[in-house]
């Protein structure tokens, strides 16, 4: 990155990252009249924890009662359907199974349905392996007992984020991305000023932290309570889409200390999600797979599903959770920090409380500032059809409209120029691969971007007015061609 | 002097061993299983040839022109000829066989354009 | 309800979809239409910048792009429409075929014939299972092929190369010429799937390294690659521990194998091989469907192209034949693979061929001093004797037609006899 000239940026809120916690709170807060910046760390939305979950919206009979994990799971999951409407975001109300093996698992099973009542989960209901096995032929017929929950679902986190993102910056809020802090101090008479890496300094009244992995470090900056945070990482293998896929709902092992247990779960697109392991690791940006990692990931999928084969990987990622030794999120006003609000620690079930951590959050931060109400707010952008899901006849409509949509630039996943186009168009828009990636699946296929890699950096370069050359896979250093054949060739060429 | 190399005639891919005199002159081969191989061992030994095939930008053009030598050339002279390419220019248009550089290095082989590119 | 009606419609201009239309209309078919999702014919011939191609088809070494260009030359002389720009979303059974492309906007057209000729696509990192990091600078060996050759940029300064299929190979010469700098070639197995003349003119020349039997472990680097570890497996193709060799590199190229790309063919309901991931075709390339013909790296994965045009001829012959309305006669055989034999294609043959049958397959292994041999109710019908089998080189065996005369059972085995390099 170019050394830029340092700058001073003003506003009302600094909301620290921009995962799914950071872009729920903004986008609250966008219905305020208050002036709003998100810093990210990264070159986009949802480049850390959210980008790489489950994808599910958890029920809620996992959390113990009285926690801020289970206040908000139930809360956050019950505001899903109509929030993923009014965003156009791919939602399913799949349902899942926990699967017990033993009796030690039927008990931790009869132990979650207490708990999901006592949480106030619907519809909870204990099957026995008759019942589990009508629902789910695919599963092992070694499995003795499950616990059926259909209120589970699963969502599409980084498009959900995306989405937020944008009706955000519609209603205001200004993000500024590839900005990490790297010090919080309290400004001269009130308010907070942030300093970043890159030498800009941002100046506001309230400061939140969402910053996930760095949640503790930006805490332990002002706060008369440190903390102590675990880094969680967990792997995952992603199976290609297939008509049919063995299991209708999530399927989840049996929880441990360290997480929910290896699911094996449809994604809202039909590709199988395996995962996640748990393990601690020390750098919250290590997201490398382990040969290790994977091969327990595999070796517990195939005990929920036995026939699982690897033929069709697509590709293998890690997430790593913010885990704090209080086993629970930590959410409202900075201890010795006023004017300070956080919501960190937000590991699973993260995703589905989301929309609930901001509604709090966002009230709380109204109420200190005094806050009013917008009168008038922009819509949600509608979002034409993928072109993968349309009717022939909306496909000859969509393209005697736009030609662009003539042009397939990603085979696998069926993905037209208009949309690449689009994608880096939006408010919040894409500008790397896997950010086209994660907004139209160009590159999410069977040939991982093979085939369409190299039109989709040519349509950035177009779009952004940059050289191909300075086209990035996720932004910072991640460029995708070193130079040009001619310089190499002038350079002196030939052998060494 | 013996010199050991693998054939490239077919998947056999013999092990061939060839005596060379100290002057560098062919003097026998073993190993092979064929005449054609016997061949290969002494130009390979003696004077090993290679066709060239580049690729290098031309102004106005998106898509660069590929081109090759248009008979094989020795060995040693590919780091050079890729040099002469580093400092060769065309424009367009080029039509696929047009000599992009006679005669290259006195070898008496061609560099040709294998692409055709037309002039927007 | 659609747009057009054509006699024969051929998905693909590469060099398979190319040699099927010449073909037909050779054979007498007027109402013929290509389409290429491509901006141009030729397929992957197009970024293929080396030479070694058409030895068999036109005695003389051409590179890629001259090869494609004969059939292109002779597709325009023959005033065979070949519409570009244009990807196929559906095939039907019945052969109505759904396309689209920013000319002609959304088109339903339909077929009294189809022809299959998508070619094939790189198996990527995600089917390796490869552990590491995400960074950018892994590429497919023809996604870096394109970046060279037909877009004019180096995706790399430092790279290492994992597999040493031809594309690999090919792609390690490339990049050395163009002036980066190949660390290694780095194989799996305990022999190279590649020609003997790549890992001599392409590694060999430029002191390459080729580490058989070993695999990349672990790939480093956040944003860029920066390294990758590289490990030898043992006979299971499992990483032995404490034999790990690291390399700085800023690239690494995946050269692990080749699809069939047979989405719009399960689409229209094709039987497709669990071992060529291709369709099932009787010897006149036509697939469990009525009508649709596939030939090609569609079909089966081939290792020179000259054999792609052959297959591809008979494909567009067969296909001509099916639209003058003969219906083509009911597989009465069946091909079956024997020891040591892979995904023999065809895998039905009819009653009485109206041309030679070749049989083509992959050994399991390397075979040294073995025969091919081709049985039916235990009767030998064909043997073919070399002095090598390998993976790595496709085998024909061509049966004439008159031994279906007096065949004694209605199944023909293919087997392997010789030396086993690798037990």
């Amino acid at each position: 990155m170019t050394q830029q000239s340092e700058k001073v940026f003003q506003s009302d809120i600094v909301i620290a990252g921009a995962g799914i916690t950071g872009v729920s709170l903004a986008r609250e807060l966008s219905r305020y009249d208050v002036s709003v910046i998100v810093l990210e760390r990264a070159e986009d939305v949802a480049e850390g924890a959210t980008k790489a979950n489950s994808g599910i919206v958890h029920a809620g009979y996992d959390a113990k009662p009285g926690t801020a994990k289970a206040k908000y799971n139930v809360l956050g999951a019950a505001m899903f359907p109509a929030l993923c409407a009014e965003l156009s975001v791919p939602y399913r109300k799949c349902g899942a199974l926990v699967v017990g093996f033993d009796d030690n698992d039927r008990q931790t099973l009869e132990d979650l349905l207490r708990r999901g009542v006592t949480n106030g989960v619907k519809n909870l209901r204990l099957l026995n392996r008759e019942e589990a096995l009508a629902a789910e032929p695919s599963l092992n017929p070694e499995i003795v007992c499950a616990l059926d929950v259909p209120e589970s679902a699963i969502v599409s986190p980084y498009e959900l984020a995306y989405a937020m993102a944008d009706d955000a910056a519609l209603n205001g809020v200004r993000f500024h991305f590839d900005q990490e802090i790297n010090s919080v101090s309290a400004a001269a008479g009130s308010g907070w000023q942030l300093a970043t890496a890159r030498g800009d300094v941002f100046r506001c009244r309230v400061f939140i932290n969402c910053a996930g992995a760095s949640g503790a470090a930006l805490h332990n900056m002002i706060s008369d309570q440190p903390l102590q945070m675990t880094h969680r990482r967990g792997q995952y293998y992603l199976l290609d889409r297939a008509p049919y896929q063995p299991f209708t709902r999530t399927v989840f092992q049996c929880p441990s200390a360290m997480g929910k247990g290896v699911l094996v779960s449809q994604s809202v697109h039909g590709n199988l999600l395996l995962g996640p392991n748990a393990e601690d690791i020390d750098d919250p940006l290590d997201t490398a797979t382990t040969a290790e990692g994977l091969a327990s990931v595999l070796a517990r999928a195939q005990r929920t599903w036995p026939a699982l084969s690897t033929r069709s990987n697509i590709t293998n990622f890690s997430g790593v959770r913010a885990h704090l030794s209080t086993d629970d999120f930590q959410i409202g006003p900075v201890s010795g920090a006023p004017g300070a609000f956080e919501a960190i620690g937000i590991e699973s079930p993260g995703l589905s409380s989301a929309p609930a951590v901001a509604v709090d959050l966002a009230a709380s931060v109204a109420s200190f500032l005094s806050l009013r109400k917008k009168g008038n707010l922009v819509p949600p952008r509608r979002p034409k059809k993928p072109f993968h899901d349309m009717t022939d006849e909306e496909r000859a409509e969509a393209v005697q409209n736009d030609p662009a949509y003539g042009n397939i630039v990603c085979r696998c996943e069926v993905v037209t120029e208009a949309e690449i186009r689009e994608a880096i168009r939006r408010p919040v828009g894409a500008r790397s691969i896997d950010g086209v990636k994660r907004r139209t699946r160009a590159g999410m296929g069977r040939c991982q971007g093979g085939f369409c890699s190299p039109r989709v950096a040519q349509i950035i370069a177009e779009e952004t007015g940059v050289c191909l050359q300075s086209v990035t896979k996720c932004g910072g250093d991640s460029l995708l061609l070193v130079d040009t054949v001619e310089s190499f060739l002038k350079g002196g060429a030939g052998n060494d | 002097m013996d010199k050991v190399i693998t054939c490239i005639n077919c998947p056999v891919g013999c092990r061939m061993t060839v005596t060379l005199s100290d002057a560098g002159a062919f003097v026998s081969v073993t190993g092979n299983t064929c005449p054609r191989g016997a061949k290969y061992a002494e130009q390979e030994c003696t004077r090993p040839l290679r066709v060239v095939t580049a690729v290098l930008p031309v102004p106005g053009s998106e898509t660069p022109l590929s081109v090759k030598t248009s008979a094989p050339v020795p060995k040693e002279l590919i780091p050079e000829i890729m040099r002469v390419l580093g400092k060769t220019s065309v424009s367009l248009p080029v039509a696929v066989g047009d000599v992009v550089v006679p005669n290259v290095l006195q070898t008496g082989a061609d560099i040709v354009a294998t692409r055709e590119l037309s002039s927007r | 309800m659609t747009d057009q009606h054509v006699d024969l419609l051929i998905i693909g201009a590469g060099p398979a979809g190319l040699a099927a239309a010449i073909a037909a209309r050779e054979a007498g078919i007027e109402s013929i239409l290509v389409l290429e999702r491509e901006k141009e014919p030729g397929g992957i011939l197009r970024q293929c910048i080396h030479n070694g191609f058409g030895l068999h088809r036109f005695s003389e070494e051409l590179t890629g792009p001259e090869y494609a260009k004969r059939d292109v030359d002779r597709v325009r002389e023959l005033d065979i429409p070949v519409r570009c720009g244009t990807t196929v979303l559906s095939v039907s059974p019945d052969r109505v075929v759904t396309c689209v492309s920013p000319e002609f906007g959304f088109s339903r057209l339909s077929a009294g014939a189809v022809v299959l000729a998508m070619g094939c696509r790189e198996r990527p990192r995600g089917a390796l299972c490869t552990p590491g990091s995400r960074p950018a600078g892994i590429y497919s060996a023809g996604t870096a092929q394109r970046f060279v050759n037909l877009e004019g940029y180096m995706p790399g300064r430092r790279v290492v190369i994992l597999g040493s299929g031809d594309i690999g190979l090919i792609m390690a010469r490339r990049m050395t010429l163009q002036g980066a700098k190949v660390l290694a070639c780095v194989e799996i197995m305990p022999y190279s799937s590649g020609l003997n003349r790549n890992i001599v003119q392409c590694l060999q020349d430029y002191g390459i390294p080729l580490y058989l039997s070993h695999t990349v472990t672990d790939i480093h680097g956040r944003e860029r690659l920066t390294g990758v570890t590289v490990s030898r497996v043992d006979e299971n193709r499992k990483p032995v521990p404490g034999a790990e060799i690291c390399f700085d590199c800023d690239t690494l190229l995946l050269s692990c194998g080749l699809i069939p790309e047979n989405e719009l063919s399960q689409g229209a309901g094709v039987e497709l091989s669990p071992l060529t991931s291709g369709p099932v075709v009787s010897e006149t390339l036509e697939t469990s469907v009525p009508g649709i013909f596939a030939c090609g790296n569609v079909l089966h994965v081939h290792d020179l192209v000259d054999h792609v045009s052959a297959e591809s001829f008979r494909a567009g012959r067969a296909a001509a034949a099916f639209v003058r309305a003969s219906s083509p006669p009911a597989p009465v055989f069946t091909v079956k693979d024997g020891p040591g034999v892979r995904g023999t294609v065809p895998q039905k043959i009819s009653a009485r061929p109206s041309e030679d049958v070749s049989l083509m397959f992959r050994p399991a292994d390397v075979y040294r001093n073995a025969a091919a041999v081709v049985e039916c109710g235990g009767q030998e019908v064909l043997r073919k004797k070399a002095m090598i089998y390998t993976p790595g080189e496709m085998a024909v065996l061509t049966l004439k037609k008159e031994v279906f005369e007096s065949l004694p059972d209605k199944v023909i085995t293919v087997r392997m006899e010789g030396e086993k390099q690798h037990g």
